[in-house]
């Protein structure tokens, strides 16, 4: 895949949209383009992380470890971000991710990462919400398991 | 150390100063003839006064007898010059001996300084000093006796002439001697107390170059250059001031001898001329007498020169000499005596009420006493000034206690030489010293004390040597100690260099560091083979996986999308500096296959596009970002003239520009590598005309360029390449995830399996050090001196935080092997903290210089109030 196309992808992320094109690009461009195979995990839950991964193409799925072995939790397609948890708060990874195609990722390390949320404090602002509604989304889901 | 310049020019070259003077002396009786002679020509020869009739039984006339005048004139001035060149030569030599004994002498010392001294001489004082500071006396000791000698003989020679021509003229000639004699040597006195201070001022600068040098990260970390360069200034300025004067005094003194001299012509012209009128002094004898004089003022000046020079020499070597005798130095033998035999230190250690003081003479280790078995594992910990780390030193007997003496084996080691301490010791401290040379060489000066096959005749150049005292130990003979190592061959020791490495957990680094080398000096055709099948078992274990496309090998035929477009082009490694990345783009072979596969305008019109991509993503970073460094095609310096290059680009249009400016962007698409930088700029028609310039490129390569490039071939070892890229013999996929990993994981499969993991630790051990081991991490460094000292398998090894730069998993194992490979020797060990102990025989905590608890360290720990407790908490 090209830069270019690599950029449009990256605009339809939620998370950039407020970026302009040339700092897309620069994101892009200075991060690796990776395929992985089906069934290759991008990172397991519990090792160190030092990048995030943003999907170009194809699909992942997250598990988590649970009593009763590893339970999926979500499926990430196009566009959508996974790792940035452990880059941001420097905890070993909460979850497993796996391709479930031959999936196109976009590699973005941890210093790229840094570098962009220092760069555009709109991006931070960002990621707060969509931590923020995951959190809410997780504390609904305990709920309903409490009561049930 | 001779206390005066004299006593040490008399001491060590007595012999060749008399020959000086001696050859000097034989001068001058052909120096005199030289000076009458012309008289003789004129007044006689030419004057035709008293020509004798024959010669030897020979019967001449004027004419006859001027040629063979003038014939004896020339002879003179061939046994002059003569006499001359030979008395330089030997000078010459006398002088670079002496100079050469004086730096070797020098140098001797500072091996011998007690350490405490290096807290006070910085190392850019020392090179300052060995190196400059005695570079002209050297040239002085050759004309120390001599040249007065020659010079003053000359003189007297001219003056006795002069005298012997009219004693009034002499006199006139002389007249002004004593004034020069008095007034000189005050102006000169001033001078020198100025070059005293610009000698102390220069050290003063060599210490601060140094410290900056050697504090860099700190000056740029905190900011401090502004600050470091205004203190040059500074200093400059002061060095500048005190030169300045100088050359102002110097120049008035020669200004005054100059005027003082063109003054003594005055009375030659006024009485010589009134007596020749007169009729008292013939005409010839007159202007032999100008002639002499003329040869007077030589000598005369130099004499000057001599005095200045000799005033300027004695104070240097003053006080180069009072830096390099500190009070303490070790005594000689301490490096040169040898011990028998059969002597070792295999025995117990006994120290005895050990004191040392710091500078204000405050007890830093106070009667400190300890007794260890020859087989004992000892850790000595406390807080950090309790003295455990001087209690190594002075074990290792690097530092001479105050008072208080230490027994191995029953033997003061106060007294011993260091072939006994250096050799059956051994001792790693904290700031481990890695010198500039292989890791190999490196590990092998543990056992490199002396040469081993000595006796023979002394080669040319140790005789050279030893006229300058310097040492006739050859570097070139055999110097490493198989007997100290325990090996018989080099088979044997390659064996037991790697078990070292694995000792201190070392080999696994320089195994990486083997598969990234090149074996580019090596004729073991049997290997190379060897590495030419791991090469072809690794494509074959590949193909067999489910990740064959990790890997793009090299093919002829094919463009490699994960190399350059320039490895693509030369389907090669560059040897020289052709065709390195640098230069690629601007070599003209290169440009001529571009041109001649028309590529030569699609590659200025790819890099007028990449270098706009590139302004683009970085025109808005600041200059100094890393980015720049780590993934731009163009340096942040170059990118405004690019910028320029662009906008003309753009008004123009690319075919209209300067040949000059177009060129600027050919070099760029060099730099592509199509599967990283993903700038979809190298096309299919693009490749097909690089695959086309490869094949040309090749074919046609002159004879001269041959030697700059190793092509890529199949069933070849690469020599220029390393030993990881002859067994890929193409390029890792950067595309595909983990493929790195993956692939580092098959190599090793395949070298165990090949049996090659040996091979390439060896060649890992060839790799360079670099300055101060600069290459290596402080841990690694803190590793190699390990090894170092175990090679020699000491009877005691010491160390002081010898591991503090590890991280905690290889501490734990470096630890426990040593421990296990001393297993019946000595350790004592001063450690960093207190509960790596656990592991030793037994524990001595120190405190305040003395040790308060002293047991194994289960029973240290019992109890409750224990120092070694209080240290264990605070961890």
């Amino acid at each position: 895949m090209s830069l270019n196309k690599e950029v449009e992808v990256l605009r339809d992320v939620p998370l950039f949209s407020k970026i302009d094109h040339t700092k897309l690009k620069l994101l892009a461009f200075t991060s690796e383009n990776l395929i992985h195979q089906d069934g290759q995990f991008l990172f397991r839950e519990g090792e160190t992380g030092d990048a995030a991964y943003i999907v170009l193409k194809g699909k992942v799925a997250v598990f988590i470890r649970t009593e009763k072995g590893p339970v999926e939790v979500a499926q990430l397609k196009r566009g959508d971000v996974v790792g940035e948890i452990s880059i941001l708060c420097d905890v070993p990874r909460t979850a497993s991710v796996k391709a479930v195609e031959s999936v196109q990722t976009l590699k973005v390390t941890k210093d790229t990462f840094i570098h962009l949320l220092t760069e555009f404090p709109e991006i931070a602002i960002e990621i707060m919400r969509v931590l923020a509604s995951r959190l809410n989304k997780t504390n609904i889901q305990l709920r309903e398991a409490l009561t049930d | 150390m001779e206390k005066t310049l004299f006593k040490f020019i008399w001491r060590y070259s007595k012999r060749d100063q008399i020959i000086l003077l001696i050859l000097t002396v034989i001068s001058f009786p052909f120096l005199y003839l030289s000076l009458d002679l012309p008289k003789t020509i004129i007044n006689k020869a030419i004057g035709g006064k008293d020509v004798p009739e024959e010669i030897f039984g020979i019967t001449i006339d004027q004419i006859d007898y001027l040629l063979i005048l003038s014939g004896a004139f020339l002879a003179l001035v061939f046994v002059n010059g003569g006499f001359k060149f030979y008395v330089n030569v030997f000078r010459g030599q006398l002088g670079e001996r002496m100079l050469r004994r004086l730096r070797y002498s020098l140098l001797a010392r500072v091996l011998r300084f007690p350490l405490p001294q290096f807290k006070k001489v910085s190392q850019g004082e020392v090179i300052q000093m060995v190196n400059s500071e005695v570079e002209p006396l050297g040239g002085f000791v050759g004309d120390s006796i001599a040249l007065p000698a020659f010079q003053g003989g000359t003189l007297l020679t001219i003056l006795i002439f002069m005298f012997i021509q009219d004693w009034m003229l002499g006199l006139a000639a002389i007249a002004l001697y004593p004034i020069q004699g008095y007034i000189i040597p005050k102006l000169q006195w001033h001078v020198n107390q100025l070059g005293k201070k610009r000698v102390r001022n220069v050290r003063v600068l060599a210490e601060k170059i140094g410290e900056a040098v050697s504090g860099i990260e700190e000056v740029h970390a905190n900011d401090g250059a502004r600050r470091i360069l205004a203190r040059f200034t500074e200093r400059l300025g002061v060095i500048y001031d005190i030169r300045y004067e100088i050359f102002r005094r110097k120049f008035f003194i020669k200004f005054l001898n100059n005027f003082i001299a063109q003054i003594t012509p005055f009375f030659f012209y006024s009485i010589g001329g009134y007596l020749v009128i007169k009729g008292d002094l013939t005409f010839g004898a007159l202007v032999a007498i100008l002639a002499a004089y003329k040869d007077l003022s030589a000598p005369w000046k130099e004499l000057l020169t001599y005095y200045q020079r000799l005033a300027d020499s004695c104070i240097k070597y003053d006080q180069v000499i009072e830096q390099f005798d500190p009070q303490g130095i070790w005594p000689e033998n301490y490096q040169m005596a040898e011990i028998e035999a059969d002597f070792n230190l295999a025995g117990n250690v006994s120290a005895g009420n050990l004191s040392i003081l710091d500078e204000e003479s405050q007890p830093i280790v106070e009667k400190l006493s300890f007794d260890i078995s020859k087989s004992e594992h000892i850790a000595l910990t406390g807080p950090s000034s309790s003295g455990k780390d001087l209690a190594t030193i002075l074990m290792a007997r690097l530092l001479a206690p105050d008072s208080g003496q230490i027994l191995i084996a029953g033997k003061q080691i106060a007294d011993l030489p260091e072939a006994a301490t250096g050799r059956y010791m051994g001792y790693i401290g904290p700031n481990a010293f890695v010198f500039n040379a292989t890791l190999k060489e490196n590990i092998l000066l543990g056992v490199m004390h002396r040469p081993i096959s000595t006796g023979g005749e002394l080669n040319e150049d140790l005789k050279n040597a030893q006229l300058s005292g310097n040492s006739l130990d050859d570097l070139g003979a055999e110097w490493l100690d198989y007997n100290a190592m325990g090996v018989d061959s080099d088979e044997g020791l390659q064996k037991r260099l790697i078990e070292l490495l694995q000792v201190v957990d070392l080999d696994g680094d320089v195994y990486s560091m083997g598969l990234r080398s090149a074996l580019n000096g090596s004729d073991d055709d049997q290997l190379l083979e060897q590495i030419l099948t791991a090469r072809k078992k690794f494509r074959e274990r590949l193909d067999k996986s489910d990740v064959s496309n990790f890997v793009e090998s090299f093919e002829k035929e094919v463009f490699n999308s994960n190399a350059s477009v320039a490895e693509n082009l030369l389907f090669g490694t560059p040897k020289g500096d052709s065709f390195s990345a640098e230069n690629i783009g601007t070599h003209a072979y290169v440009l001529e296959i571009l041109e001649r596969v028309g590529l030569k305008d699609e590659f200025i019109r790819i890099g007028r596009d990449v270098a706009s991509t590139m302004v683009e993503l970085f025109a808005d970073l600041p200059s100094d970002h890393e980015y720049f460094s780590q993934y731009s095609f163009i340096s942040s310096e170059n990118l405004p003239e690019f910028q320029t290059l662009l906008a003309r680009s753009e008004r123009l249009g690319l075919e209209n520009m300067s040949t000059e400016d177009r060129n600027q962007f050919l070099s760029l698409p060099f730099k592509i590598i199509p599967a990283r930088h993903r700038l979809d700029l190298i096309t299919d028609d693009i490749q097909k005309r690089i695959l086309a310039a490869r094949k040309l490129f090749a074919e046609e390569i002159g004879d001269e360029l041959r030697d700059e490039i190793e092509f890529f071939e199949a069933g070849y070892y690469n020599r220029s390449s390393s030993i990881q890229d002859n067994i890929l013999f193409g390029k890792i996929a950067l595309d595909k995830a983990n493929a790195i990993d993956e692939v580092d994981h098959l190599i090793t499969e395949i070298i165990d399996q090949e049996n090659l993991r040996p091979v390439i630790i060896n060649a890992g051990l060839d790799s360079q050090a670099g300055l101060a081991g600069s290459r290596l991490s402080q841990g690694q460094r803190q590793k190699l001196s390990i090894a170092r000292a175990l090679l020699r398998r000491p009877d005691h090894l010491i160390l002081n935080e010898a591991t503090s730069s590890l991280d905690s998993g290889s501490q734990a194992i470096v630890m426990s092997n040593l421990l296990s490979e001393m297993k019946g020797r000595n350790i004592t060990w001063a450690l960093q903290r207190a509960s790596l102990a656990e592991n030793f025989d037994r524990v001595l905590v120190l405190s305040g210089g003395q040790v308060v608890e002293d047991g194994s360290f289960q029973d240290l720990v019992k109890k409750e109030d224990s120092v070694i407790n209080d240290l264990l908490r605070e961890e």
